[in-house]
């Protein structure tokens, strides 16, 4: 066979072929999944059922999470223990409905944890790539600024950051961008440093891929799986971030999430009144998720990285 | 050794850095530039001392290398709210956040550890199948909803545990150590340090169940096992020593993590540390405060991944920094 068209069928097969069998494994994982993992298939199903609540939310929901309610009698309907009426959950001290409260909260939550995990798991692997395909002074650089962001204190800097920024839940996405990419970054690194060196990458080089094209088209398909099992785990962290930081006052007042219902429960003495059906709920559903999130990495590790497990 | 001075100055480096960038989001707030260290209602002689003592009318360069000197001196200026430098307030509230950080991470270790080795040994049994669930589940809760219905259980309904703080209102003691050792402080500390070690036990756990799985298919087991040695003697004479090493590292790393994620159940029970020192700080616009609380977090932070690189190395004889050379 002739040099030349040797030297670009394998470039080119290479790509396609660590696409299709990433998502060749995806499927024939998903298919097999009840057998051989339950505990990834019983994530992917608690996932489906927030977003289904998220998305219905409107037709879901009894009634407005923040309006204040009244009985037919014309009183304040506070305080109402649950299934009362038409409260599945009852309701606040200030007569909102928890349970549609519940079911608001899980869109933001979604929302914020998705945002952020999409942001922070897209810098951490630009990153990854840039340095580990550079090296050199790239690398430094970037490496050194990995070691300064993991010395900085997450949630104390989102409360500091609370000090300077409008309350808002877009300051967790803004914090979780600025802190928590090296985690990611530097496990791609390392991928990378080694991808680099291989024979797909040398014949692309050779015939004379631009960079960009090599770094995206050629190195960036064989680690998207890796970036998708820290995707999976920043989901929970973004969530459960949100909620400290709607708890310690420092969220928005104006949406629902389960951070400010914990927030609200704390602060209107429901502790010690025992009305544990208004902050149990909320966290319930936080730990449904980032346990959902574990489940789903844990599955992803397995199916492709089958050494890093055991 | 090269390896050390290595580490050391990466650690000072990193110091250098937090300051910095602190700095420049301080001065660089919207409004006076006073702002981040003089309040409109100290006096006017404090107002001129303040003035002084930072620079702050001189060009913002000279501000910087200034406000490093003081750094180094623990100069933080005045609180706004507790009207007392800020070095005094936060070293008051830091040996309570020591002392919650330590008794918890110290159950959390203890329980983790063994829990972790039984889970290993136990490897395909019900007891794996219910357990590992169990503890991802701890990890995901968040803190302060585990606090807030510890607190809901075990104060408010059982009456066991005072509610908040760490002493009752009042109560004097001889001496700050007498203070941490009367019955008083340790029903204060109970719930807050359950708490936390409830978070914090995960780590240790899983990290211990990975490693004595990995240590007992190595040869030195096997030997045991021929030599005919019991199932629990082999556990703990041979696979948990080795297994352990890893653990103690993650110890050091706990204990950086920890003083910052206190925060919140600093919060929560209103435990007087130095998280919730940060919280009511720019709850209340108190600038100098949650300059110095902030500042002090990440100093324990940053020194603590900093021992844990030197444990990595002094325990685990592979990565010893003598061997680069």
């Amino acid at each position: 066979m002739p040099a030349t068209t040797s030297a670009h069928t394998p470039v080119a097969a290479n790509r396609r072929s660590s696409l299709n069998r990433f998502a060749s494994s995806l499927v024939e994982h998903v298919v097999g999944l009840p057998k051989r993992d339950p505990f990834a298939l019983a994530g992917l199903v608690i996932y489906l059922v927030f977003l289904l609540v998220a998305l219905l939310a409107d037709v879901l929901a009894t009634h407005p999470p923040l309006e204040i309610l009244f009985t037919e009698q014309g009183a304040l309907a506070a305080s109402i223990p649950p299934f009362t009426g038409d409260h599945i959950l009852g309701t606040t001290n200030l007569g909102r409905d928890i349970y549609s409260q519940l079911i608001y909260g899980t869109r933001s939550a979604l929302i914020i944890g998705v945002t952020a995990a999409v942001i922070v798991v897209a810098i951490g692997t630009l990153i990854g790539l840039l340095s580990g395909y550079f090296g050199g002074l790239v690398d430094t650089i970037l490496m050194r600024s990995a070691d300064i962001a993991l010395g900085i204190p997450f949630l104390p800097f989102v409360v500091v950051l609370a000090a300077f920024l409008e309350p808002s839940m877009w300051n967790v996405v803004l914090a979780m961008a600025l802190l928590l990419w090296p985690t990611t970054g530097r496990v791609i690194r390392s991928q990378v440093l080694s991808l680099r060196e291989r024979m797909f990458v040398e014949a692309a080089r050779v015939t004379g891929s631009s960079t960009p094209r090599i770094i995206f088209l050629h190195i960036a398909p064989n680690i998207l799986p890796l970036s998708f099992v820290y995707g999976s785990i920043a989901i929970g962290w973004a969530i459960l971030t949100e909620a400290s930081i709607s708890f310690l006052g420092f969220g928005s007042s104006d949406t629902v999430s389960w951070g400010y219902m914990l927030q609200d429960a704390y602060l209107s003495q429901a502790l010690s009144r025992g009305w544990f059906y208004w902050f149990i709920p909320p966290g319930i559903c936080i730990i449904l998720v980032v346990v959902a999130g574990f489940f789903i990495s844990r599955g992803f590790e397995e199916v492709f990285f089958p050494k890093l497990r055991e | 050794m090269p390896g050390i001075v290595k580490r050391l100055l990466l650690m000072i480096f990193v110091l250098w850095a937090v300051a910095t960038i602190l700095f420049l989001v301080f001065r660089l707030m919207p409004g006076n530039p006073l702002v981040a260290y003089i309040d409109p209602t100290f006096t006017e002689e404090q107002q001129e001392a303040l003035l002084r003592l930072f620079g702050l009318d001189r060009p913002l360069y000279e501000q910087y290398f200034i406000y490093l000197g003081n750094l180094l001196q623990g100069e933080l200026g005045d609180s706004f709210f507790y009207r007392a430098p800020v070095g005094e307030v936060i070293m008051k509230a830091f040996p309570n956040t020591i002392v919650l950080t330590f008794s918890s991470l110290l159950i959390a270790y203890v329980f983790g550890v063994l829990a972790g080795a039984v889970l290993a040994w136990k490897r395909g049994t019900w007891v794996e199948g219910v357990g590992i669930p169990a503890v991802l589940a701890t990890r995901a809760a968040p803190e302060f909803w585990l606090g807030m219905v510890f607190l809901a259980i075990f104060s408010f309904n059982l009456g066991w545990f005072p509610a908040g703080g760490a002493n009752t209102a009042g109560a004097e003691f001889s001496s700050e150590w007498a203070r941490f050792f009367s019955l008083d402080f340790l029903k204060h500390l109970a719930l807050p340090a359950l708490t936390l070690a409830l978070y914090l036990q995960g780590m240790p756990l899983l990290l211990m169940r990975t490693n004595m799985l990995e240590v007992m298919q190595e040869d030195f087991i096997t030997m045991a096992r021929m030599k005919g040695l019991s199932g629990w003697a082999i556990v703990i004479r041979h696979a948990a020593r080795n297994a352990l090493l890893p653990v103690v590292t993650a110890f050091a790393l706990g204990v950086g993590h920890s003083v910052g994620g206190n925060v919140v159940v600093e919060t929560v029970f209103s435990w007087p540390g130095l998280g919730r020192l940060l919280v009511n700080a720019v709850a209340a616009s108190d600038y100098p405060l949650a300059q110095g609380a902030f500042l002090l977090i990440t100093a324990v932070l940053v020194t603590m991944n900093f021992v844990a690189d030197l444990l990595y190395s002094v325990l685990d004889p592979r990565v010893s920094h003598a061997s680069h050379h």
